[in-house]
C-alpha cells in the first residue's frame, strides 16, 4: 500500500445479492477506510441498508437471500465457509434504526454482551462503565443504572444501544439510520458521538439525511437501484459530483 | 329499517353486556351451589384423613395428595416438552411442509377427546412401556393431553416477542440459543403462563384418561413412588356420585370434594398469575 493511500479494513469485491428473484445489489466493489466515517446515501429501496447488513452478515437471517462476491474484513472473507459468524459480529457491531434495548435494566443491557462472552464480573463492570462514558450517557444515567431501559428517552435509548455495542469491543460499527426515529437534539448528540467514536472505530452509516452525511462523514457512497453509483470523499461528492444522478439526488431533484 | 348510529351503538353495547352477564351468572351459580352444599363438610379432618366406612365418612386426604402429585408431574412434563417444542417451531424450524404438518398435527391433537388419550396412555405407557397403572402413566397421559395447548400458547407468546430483540442480540455476536435463553424466553414467559393456567384446570379435572391409566377406586394411602396407583379428586368424585350403595349418604362429601378441587385449581392458577405478573412487571417497569 503506497503512502498517500488510506488504510482500509473493509474491502468489498463484486458483491451481488438476491432476495429470491430480486437482484438487490449489483456488482458492488468498495474499500472502506478505517477509523473514519463512511456514509451510505441513496433513495429508499436502493440497497444501502441491505449492503450494510452484508457487512455483519445480518442478511443470513433472511431465508431467501443469496450472496455472491467477497467481503473482506481485515483481509478475511467473511463469507468463507470456515468463518464463525458469531465471532464476526463481535468484531462488527451494529446499531439499528429503531432504538432496541432489551427489556432489562440499563446496566444489564450493556452487561449482556460481555457477560455472555465470558467476561468476569469485574471486567464486565469495567466495560459497562467505559461504554457508558464513551457513549456520552454516563452523566444522565449513573444514578439509575438499575432502572428499566425503556424508562429512558428515545435518544438515550439509542445511545444505550451504542454503549451496548461498544461493550463488546468491536472494531467496526455499522449504523443503520440511527437517528431517523429521533428529535434534532438527540440527533445532534448521536452525531457528536459518532465523530468522537471514529477516532477508535471504523464507522459505516446509512442515512436518509443529506446534511447528516455532509456533517459527519469523511467518505460518501451513493447507491441507486442496487448499484453503487459514486464513491469518494464526502466533500467531493457533495461539491463536485461526477455522475449526473448523484448530483440530482444531492440537490433534491429526486429521492 | 336502518338504525341510527347511536341507537345501534347502544344496542350493540347492551347485547355485549347481556352476554357477559349470562356467562357471569352461570359461573356464579355453579360456584355458589358447590360452596353452599360443600362447605359444611370442610374441616381439617376432611382434608387430612383417609376415607372411612366405604367412603361414607372420613376425609379425602389421599385424593388431594394424589391430585396434587398428578398436577405437578404432568405439568412438569408438559411445560418442559411444550416450551422446547414451541421454541423449535418458532425459532429454529424453517417454514415449509414439515412445520406445517407438525402444526396441523398439534391442532388436531388439541381436538382429540380425552378418553382417546386415556386409551392411548393405557396402550403405550401402562402396557407397552410397562409402567403399569401408575402415577407416572397417568401424568404422562395428561401431559400429552395438554401439550397442544401449551405448545400453541408458547408459540404465540414467542411470536409476539419483537424481532428487534433477536436482531439486537445476534448483532452482538451472541448465538441463537443464548439469545433464545437470555432474551426471548424471558420476554415470552407471561404469554406462556396463560397457556399453563388453562392447562392446570384441565389436568386437575380430567377423569377419563386417569381412570384408564392409574387412578384407583379406593386406595387409602399416599403413593410411595411414581409407579404406585393413586386416588385423585375428580375420579373420587365420580366414584362417590355414581357407584356404591350410599350415593345420597355421601352427597355432602361429594360437594366437599368438588369444592376442594375447585379451590386447588384456583390456588394453582393464582400462583401462575403471580408469576405472570412478576415477569410482566419486570418487562415493562
Amino acid at each position: 500500500m503506497s503512502k498517500n493511500e488510506i488504510n482500509t479494513n473493509i474491502n468489498i469485491k463484486d458483491l451481488n445479492l438476491w432476495y429470491g428473484e430480486k437482484h438487490a445489489l449489483k456488482d458492488i466493489s468498495l474499500d472502506i477506510p478505517e477509523k473514519s466515517v463512511t456514509a451510505l446515501i441513496g433513495p429508499s429501496g436502493c440497497g444501502k441498508s441491505t449492503f450494510l447488513r452484508c457487512l455483519n452478515r445480518m442478511n443470513d437471517l433472511v431465508k431467501s437471500c443469496r450472496i455472491d462476491g467477497e467481503v473482506l474484513v481485515d483481509d478475511e472473507n467473511i463469507y468463507d465457509k470456515n468463518v464463525d459468524v458469531v465471532d464476526l459480529r463481535k468484531k462488527v457491531g451494529m446499531v439499528f434504526q429503531k432504538p432496541n434495548p432489551f427489556p432489562m435494566s440499563i446496566y444489564d443491557n450493556i452487561a449482556y454482551g460481555p457477560k455472555i462472552h465470558g467476561c468476569s464480573k469485574s471486567e464486565t463492570n469495567e466495560r459497562v462503565h467505559k461504554a457508558l462514558e464513551d457513549a456520552a450517557l454516563m452523566g444522565e444515567v449513573q444514578e439509575r443504572l438499575g432502572d428499566q431501559a425503556f424508562s429512558l428517552s428515545g435518544g438515550q435509548q439509542q445511545r444505550l444501544c451504542i454503549a451496548r455495542t461498544l461493550a463488546v469491543k468491536p472494531e467496526i460499527i455499522l449504523f443503520d439510520e440511527p437517528c431517523s426515529a429521533l428529535d434534532p437534539i438527540s440527533t445532534s448528540k448521536i452525531e457528536d458521538l459518532i465523530l468522537e467514536l471514529k477516532k477508535d472505530y471504523t464507522i459505516v452509516i446509512v442515512t436518509h439525511n443529506m446534511q447528516q452525511a455532509a456533517r459527519i462523514s469523511d467518505h460518501t457512497a451513493f447507491f441507486l437501484l442496487g448499484e453503487l453509483i459514486e464513491f469518494g470523499k464526502t466533500k467531493n461528492i457533495f461539491e463536485n459530483p461526477q455522475v449526473k444522478s448523484t448530483e440530482d439526488y444531492i440537490t433534491g431533484r429526486f429521492g | 329499517m336502518l338504525l341510527r348510529p347511536k341507537t345501534s351503538e347502544k344496542l350493540a353495547f347492551a347485547t355485549l353486556k347481556l352476554c357477559m352477564a349470562i356467562v357471569l351468572a352461570f359461573v356464579s351459580i355453579l360456584v355458589i351451589y358447590i360452596v353452599m352444599n360443600g362447605y359444611s363438610v370442610l374441616s381439617l379432618d376432611f382434608i387430612t384423613q383417609m376415607p372411612m366406612k366405604r367412603m361414607t365418612e372420613g376425609g379425602i386426604y389421599p385424593a388431594i395428595v394424589g391430585s396434587l402429585m398428578l398436577i405437578g408431574l404432568s405439568m412438569a412434563f408438559a411445560i418442559s416438552l411444550g416450551i422446547l417444542s414451541a421454541v423449535y417451531l418458532n425459532e429454529y424450524s424453517t417454514p415449509g411442509r414439515v412445520s406445517w404438518a407438525i402444526e396441523m398435527a398439534i391442532n388436531n391433537l388439541a381436538g382429540t377427546p380425552s378418553v382417546v388419550f386415556g386409551l392411548f396412555g393405557l396402550a403405550l405407557f401402562v402396557k407397552y412401556f410397562g409402567f403399569g397403572a401408575s402415577l407416572l402413566s397417568a401424568s404422562l397421559t395428561l401431559a400429552l393431553l395438554i401439550l397442544p395447548v401449551i405448545i400453541r400458547a408458547s408459540k404465540e407468546a414467542l411470536m409476539t416477542v419483537p424481532q428487534e430483540y433477536r436482531e439486537a442480540s445476534l448483532a452482538l455476536g451472541v448465538t441463537k440459543w443464548q439469545t433464545t435463553r437470555k432474551v426471548i424466553l424471558p420476554a415470552a414467559i407471561p404469554g406462556m403462563m396463560t397457556g399453563i393456567i388453562l392447562s392446570i384446570g384441565r389436568v386437575a379435572g380430567e377423569t377419563a384418561p386417569i381412570l384408564l391409566t392409574g387412578a384407583a377406586y379406593f386406595l387409602p394411602r399416599i403413593p410411595d413412588s411414581v409407579f404406585s396407583q393413586f386416588m385423585a379428586l375428580p375420579y373420587h368424585l365420580f366414584v362417590l356420585a355414581t357407584s356404591g350403595t350410599s350415593i345420597t349418604q355421601t352427597r355432602p362429601i361429594q360437594y366437599g370434594t368438588a369444592l376442594i378441587l375447585l379451590l386447588i385449581v384456583v390456588f394453582m392458577n393464582s400462583i401462575a398469575v403471580v408469576i405472570r405478573r412478576h415477569y410482566r412487571n419486570k418487562l415493562n417497569r
